[in-house]
């Protein structure tokens, strides 16, 4: 190779060696961190199951599984607060707008759409989702409009939002719940049948690594091209390996999570057969984990190599400074709310296809873990600061604490809230006094 | 040398006017800029020198008046306008995104793409080095954000978002206001450099030095209002400094 590989920066001399690992390798330290609190969570838990209660359930194929699905909904969300935070504004009403769009999807595939094309007609399911994220995008749209061109605080146009679209899904059914929802619908909120199966889990994860590995080559293809120093070939493999050993454990997770007995049966039942003596069918990837992933991806993309994030950023560092650059703010402002409702559709249909149902407690007080998620995934709420794999990390340690509280027998809100209140103010805390560090 | 045998001048703000909320900021002023020169914009602040310019730069919207480039009348809205008239602007205040680092701000609404439209973050890299290697050759912190830069950097990068875009009318508001001897020094080097190249220059400065130094011709202001505009090496610096506290233009000069 002609190529001369060498760190990016001069080594510091006596640096250690884990620092020299992590510039070497260029790993966000505070990605590490966010890995390392979340895993400590779980082992947490799972050993006070283990020595406390005598049964470890945390830790397991089926809570992880779980975990991943309820996780779907609240992270979606949270990648979209990221760049609300960032430009220095808040969405309160991101719960509400799942209610209330919960609730007119549900009754559009529930009630206005079947008398007319049938009952399980397969475009349904179709409709109901983009009608979901179009209301959603569109009461985002209007929040926007408000902020960016009446100057209204994104603080009280939320608020308002926040209590009004409540009030709408209570009235759109008169409090009645909808329910049950289409049964193709159904499946986009995960369960047995909502999940791509074993061999589909694989697939996923070939090609997953297979982008892993494409991705970092294209990356080092680009700083050759413009003579920039580049990672040590050792590092490269460190780190594709790591990451491609994240998605083949996360695979093997999933592909562990057998179809309880009587998902079986009826299965087998409709197949008009009988179970298999030592039937195995594993779960593999939710559809709502597979529709987050895909979020996230989009999301990194977004914020990361195109224009429209790179102005998210510079009007979240300098609100001024990107207006005297020619970007339009306000645009911006109403598009990043319209976007943030657009996830909060995807959301609410992923949340009303989990339960079959929709209510208009639907997301009740998402709003909070999803602000949550995004500060404990480092994003400042100074704005100018954050990233959609630490919103993501967030969303995953929130939902572990609400869990895993149950799992160990503390169920009742009040220890859940009470832990979950400590963990936020704590994260906080520990990301202003690492700041503090680097500085 | 007079301003009437040289041709059309490069800008023109003819009899601009601006209030906010019943205050006139800019009462009927007119001033020009010829290719080549460095005009000098003096007075006390609040005199309007700022707001004079920023209907220049686009980040204000003239009330009534025209602005001409190159003889023809444009019309200047925001700052993308300005930018499309090849108009660039060194503000005061510098307008750098501090969470970003030098190419990001470089390139702030001017990102370049591949041809998949995604921002091409190496290349952007790479051009900054480039410029910067020219304008500031100590300048080696390119991976952090602009907050972590002294105040120097700070400004070459500024200097350099102005210069890489090819401008022709450089507005400076107070370039070496928070500036080193030595740092003030290449700022000058470099006016004088880009005038060279044939940049008109508007140079908002309160240092009485500079200008004599610097700037070919000074436009003083007061309370919103043009007091004159005289050839610099026709003036002391006594004469100026009247115009601007007194309001009176020198004798011999008008």
């Amino acid at each position: 190779m002609s190529d001369t590989p060498h760190s990016a920066q001069t080594s510091a001399p006596g640096e250690g060696g884990f620092r020299r690992f992590l510039r070497a390798t260029e790993i966000d330290p505070r990605l590490l961190g966010m890995l390392g609190a979340l895993l400590l969570i779980w082992l947490g838990f799972h050993l006070y199951g283990a020595l406390v209660l005598g049964e470890g359930s945390f830790l397991t194929p089926r809570n992880l599984w779980n975990l991943s699905v309820q996780t779907a909904s609240i992270g979606i969300m949270a990648t979209g607060m990221v760049l609300v935070i960032i430009t220095r504004n808040i969405d309160l009403s991101v719960g509400s707008i799942v209610g209330v769009v919960g609730m007119y999807t549900g009754l559009l595939q529930v009630e206005w759409l079947p008398p007319s094309m049938g009952l399980g007609n397969p475009m349904i399911w179709i409709i109901a989702v983009v009608f979901g994220i179009a209301l959603g995008t569109l009461i985002g749209w209007f929040h926007g409009l408000l902020i960016a061109y009446l100057a209204i605080p994104s603080f009280i146009v939320t608020l308002g939002g926040l209590m009004m679209w409540r009030g709408m899904a209570f009235l759109a059914s008169s409090g009645r719940t909808i329910s049950p929802v289409d049964t193709t619908f159904a499946l986009l909120g995960g369960g047995p049948y909502g999940s791509i199966g074993a061999t589909g889990s694989w697939i996923l994860c070939a090609i997953a690594c297979a982008g892993i590995v494409w991705a970092m080559m294209r990356g080092r293809a680009a700083r050759k091209l413009h003579g920039f120093a580049l990672r040590p070939m050792w590092a490269e493999y460190v780190v594709a390996g790591i990451s491609a050993g994240l998605v083949l454990i996360a695979t093997l997770i999933v592909n562990a999570y057998p179809w309880p007995k009587g998902i079986l049966k009826d299965y087998y039942a409709k197949l008009g057969q009988e179970v298999p003596e030592g039937a195995f069918v594993a779960h593999g990837f939710a559809y709502p984990v597979i529709i987050m992933v895909v979020v996230v991806l989009v999301m990194t993309v977004l914020m990361t190599r195109t224009r429209f994030g790179r102005y998210v950023f510079a009007i979240g560092g300098n609100p001024e400074a990107a207006a005297l650059s020619g970007i339009n703010t306000r645009a911006m402002t109403v598009k990043i709310f319209a976007l943030m409702g657009g996830l909060a559709g995807i959301a609410a249909v992923i949340a009303s296809a989990r339960l079959n149902s929709a209510t208009n407690a639907l997301g009740d007080l998402d709003e909070l873990m999803v602000i949550a998620a995004a500060v404990v995934g480092g994003t400042s709420l100074a704005g100018g600061v954050g990233t959609i794999y630490g919103a993501i990390i967030g969303a995953l340690v929130l939902v572990s604490l609400q869990t895993g509280m149950v799992l160990i027998g503390f169920g009742d809100g009040s220890y859940r809230k009470i832990v979950i209140g400590v963990a936020l103010v704590l994260a906080v805390y520990l990301d202003i006094v690492y700041r503090k560090r680097i500085k | 040398m007079t301003k009437e045998n040289r041709g059309t001048p490069l800008v023109e703000l003819r009899d601009i006017s601006i209030a906010f909320g019943g205050i006139k900021a800019v009462d009927h002023v007119t001033v020009d800029l010829y290719p080549g020169e460095v005009v000098g914009l003096l007075g006390h602040n609040g005199a309007g020198k700022s707001t004079l310019i920023k209907c220049l730069s686009g980040a204000y919207k003239k009330d009534s008046g025209q602005i001409l480039i190159n003889g023809q009348e444009v019309e200047i809205n925001d700052p993308r306008d300005a930018r499309a008239q090849n108009i660039e602007t060194i503000y005061q205040t510098l307008a750098l995104a501090d969470n970003l680092d030098a190419a990001s701000n470089l390139f702030l609404g001017r990102e370049l793409v591949n041809k998949w439209g995604f921002v091409d973050e190496t290349k952007m890299e790479a051009e900054t080095r480039k410029i910067m290697g020219r304008l500031n050759p100590n300048f080696k912190k390119f991976n952090v954000p602009v907050s972590a830069l002294s105040g120097g950097q700070r400004q070459s990068v500024a200097i350099a978002r102005a210069v890489y875009f090819n401008a022709k009318i450089l507005i400076m508001d107070e370039p070496t206001a928070a500036l080193g001897p030595h740092e003030t020094q290449m700022v000058a080097e470099l006016i004088d450099e880009l005038k060279r190249q044939g940049l008109g220059i508007f140079l908002i400065e309160h240092d009485i030095h500079s200008v004599m130094k610097l700037c070919d011709r000074a436009s003083v202001m007061k309370n919103g209002q043009l007091v004159g505009t005289v050839n610099v090496n026709e003036v002391t610096d006594d004469d100026i400094l009247g115009m601007i506290i007194l309001g009176k233009k020198p004798a011999k000069a008008a």
